[in-house]
């Protein structure tokens, strides 16, 4: 009884010292965000707000899409619709190819992760660079995100020295310009200084800046991006050709919303009051162009999902994963969809269930998620339900199956399940038996419990209470 | 007022002590309480394992043979909380037209809030650290969750704080999940035990002489890997129990 989760998650806990250390780092993170909570008397005032626009918005969605649309380009903004991801890759691609650029700088973009957008254009002989620096680091190391707001958190600074080093070719001239002395070569100052400076490189050279976005406001047309280290904005700034890529989803109506979810994503996404940044972009800059590419890729299908259309309402805060006491002792890389965590298990489940539904027993139904996210995704609740599908899809493992069906079935018969009771602790008998993990799971980590001599059953027929 | 007793099926089998504690309890309160002995299990283990057409056949049992009382009450908050927030679901019904969803209470909030409890002759001179389950606080609200900014309160330590000589804490986190989950415990057996682990040091680290809770399954759950790693700093005992002491 394993599923791909729990065998990656077992590996994944073989390192003591990793796990504590996951652990407290994203705990902390909880811990900050709490602090923004408490601080905000209407705390519990604006996740309401924020449910109900974005429950609005999402049951209205083609009405506000279109305003968008018209609003953008009146801005003389290009806009562009995606049916999939493949569209996606091509239509950047082919803006991309019109402007005949070599290199793109990219800001964060959990949908481009989505689309596998860098290996497309990779393949086409374009250069894409990260310049999120956790984002950079993996790309470097050639891993993937391990969380959606934090995706390198899991990663130590002795291999992103290491990285660097090896793979930043100007590094000892970077460093020969450091002003200031460190005996650590893994000093986190000094690697910052060497991260920036080779990226100030990258966005002189792109012919093209990316971004993702953390909101479409309809009434206007804007996107707005929230970064801490400006580089969605280094990379809008110096090229001349500005593409967005923005799920559907991220739209909300206008500057009213706006500032509901300003007050939210940060305290909640890290803990902080506000991004660093908050950008607002209107239309391309004098003499540049700027382009939108609205992406469906299956997300107009989950409005009609009766069971888990609001997980449309998420905004990618990220605080479900820290709350997660799951997610933070098996890390990233044990889901097997792109994003772990309490909100990854239900969006790899409408992504495809066959293919994604190892993700499902990653979760003991704390329901703390509910509690943390901002917008009030039931997320406990949808995964509870995804496991109620499971069996039809095939995917039900057979042990729990049979399991289940055991239990069912003793306790629909009174007859029996007294039975049962009477010989219960016959069980104690075979100690040895029930405490090997081979033939009891629960022996994994427990020792087996001893029954008592009577049920409380028996002990209420012979009146002995 | 008339009581019906829900003694949930593992407690039955395993923690019969906790059903007996219980009933002493409410009988000393003076109130009518009975137990209708073809009770069975609320179905929670089979829907919580994806399986919850099995529990529907309970749900509709449950229903029918808790129809003449006015309250079921249940030494478990998990048990209580199932037929709470999820029996209306599986008998097709809204909240409101399930009966035994209405009136099925845990122990410590009908204490807390039915009954008001404003003193108890229970005397227990130990120093108890509480486990906060997650389904006690986040579905029956037994204390005001952590993520939440709302007035802090704990229905558990309220009731706990009438008995005397007994000197109440919290670990820290004092509502992270300790891992059981049902069938999680077996299925994700590795996350499990680790979170059980952490659980248990973090009330271990209190100094308390005991853990108490509402909830059986997650003391069976941390008693298990107490045992099983050798660790015998810490006793487990179910608050019925510390509330019922001296009857």
């Amino acid at each position: 009884m394993s599923t791909q989760h729990s065998k990656a998650a077992e590996q994944y806990l073989q390192h003591d010292a990793v796990v504590k250390r996951h652990d407290n780092t994203f705990f902390g993170v909880r811990q900050k965000r709490d602090r923004m909570a408490q601080a905000l008397p209407e705390w519990e005032d604006l996740r309401e707000a924020a449910d109900r626009i974005k429950k609005h918005t999402t049951t209205h969605l083609a009405d506000y899409l279109e305003e968008f649309e018209k609003n953008a380009m009146a801005n003389g903004v290009h806009v562009h619709w995606a049916e999939d991801a493949e569209e996606y890759n091509r239509i950047v691609h082919d803006i991309l190819t019109a402007h005949k650029v070599k290199k793109v700088v990219k800001s964060k973009s959990m949908l481009t992760e989505e689309c596998h957008l860098n290996e497309h254009l990779e393949k086409a002989g374009i250069d894409v660079v990260e310049t999120d620096l956790g984002e950079r680091i993996l790309q470097m190391m050639k891993l993937a995100p391990s969380h959606i707001v934090m995706p390198a958190l899991h990663v130590h600074r002795e291999e992103i020295g290491d990285t660097f080093r090896k793979l930043i070719p100007d590094f000892d001239e970077i460093a020969r310009n450091y002003g200031q002395a460190h005996d650590d070569p893994n000093d986190p100052t000094f690697l910052t200084y060497v991260a920036r400076m080779h990226l100030r490189q990258q966005f002189a050279e792109a012919d093209a800046g990316m971004t993702g976005a953390n909101f479409g406001i309809a009434a206007t047309g804007d996107v707005v991006v929230c970064t801490n280290e400006g580089n969605a904005d280094m990379s809008t700034s110096l090229p001349r050709l500005h593409i967005v890529s923005m799920g559907i989803e991220k739209l909300i109506p206008d500057y009213q919303a706006m500032g509901v979810f300003q007050r939210l994503l940060a305290r909640c996404g890290t803990g902080q009051e506000t991004t660093v940044y908050t950008s607002h972009f209107r239309g391309p800059r004098p003499g540049g162009e700027m382009h939108i590419v609205l992406v469906d890729n299956g997300r107009s299908s989950i409005i009609g999902n009766a069971e888990h259309w609001q997980t449309l309402k998420c905004m990618r805060c990220g605080a479900c994963m820290n709350t997660c006491p799951v997610y933070r002792r098996s890390a990233g890389y044990s889901y097997t969809y792109f994003i772990p965590g309490p909100i990854g298990i239900n969006l790899g489940m409408l992504r495809n269930p066959r293919k994604y539904h190892d993700n499902v027993s990653a979760c003991s139904l704390c329901c703390s998620c509910d509690n943390v996210c901002p917008v009030k995704v039931d997320l406990s609740t949808q995964i509870y339900r995804w496991r109620q599908e499971l069996d039809s899809l095939g995917q039900a493992d057979s042990m729990k199956k049979t399991m289940s069906r055991g239990m069912s079935f003793l306790y629909n018969h009174p007859a029996l399940y007294t039975f049962a009771l009477r010989c219960s602790s016959m069980a104690n008998w075979f100690g040895a038996l029930m405490n090997s993990k081979k033939v009891n799971p629960w022996a994994y980590g427990h020792r087996m419990m001893k029954f008592p001599k009577k049920s409380f059953h028996q002990l209420w027929k012979e009146k002995k209470l | 007022m008339k009581i019906g007793l829900f003694v949930p099926c593992y407690v039955d089998a395993l923690y019969p002590e906790v059903g007996v504690s219980t009933y002493r309890l409410l009988k000393s309160l003076g109130l009518d309480v009975e137990y209708p002995e073809r009770q069975t299990c609320c179905g929670q283990p089979m829907g919580n394992a994806g399986f919850e057409h099995q529990a529907i056949p309970l749900a509709k049992k449950f229903d029918e043979l808790f129809r003449p009382y006015d309250y079921v009450v249940a030494p478990s908050a998990s048990c209580a909380a199932y037929v709470r927030c999820f029996h209306p679901h599986l008998l097709g019904k809204k909240a409101e037209d399930c009966e035994a969803a209405g009136k099925t209470t845990d122990l410590v909030e009908f204490l807390h809030d039915i009954i008001k409890v404003k003193e108890l002759p229970a005397r227990f001179p130990h120093k108890v650290s509480v486990h906060n389950s997650c389904h006690g606080v986040r579905e029956l609200g037994l204390s005001s969750p952590s993520e939440r900014n709302v007035p802090k309160f704990n229905k558990i330590i309220d009731l706990l704080q009438l008995v005397e000589g007994i000197e109440v804490v919290e670990p820290e986190r004092p509502d992270e999940c300790c891992g059981f989950g049902g069938m999680f415990a077996v299925e994700e057996q590795a996350v499990s035990a680790r979170m059980g682990l952490e659980k248990l040091n973090r009330h271990i680290a209190t100094g308390a002489e005991y853990i108490t809770g509402p909830d059986s399954s997650c003391l069976m759950h941390m008693q298990g890997v107490a045992e099983k790693q050798g660790i015998r700093d810490i006793q487990f005992i179910h608050v019925a129990q510390i509330l019922s002491a001296g009857l």
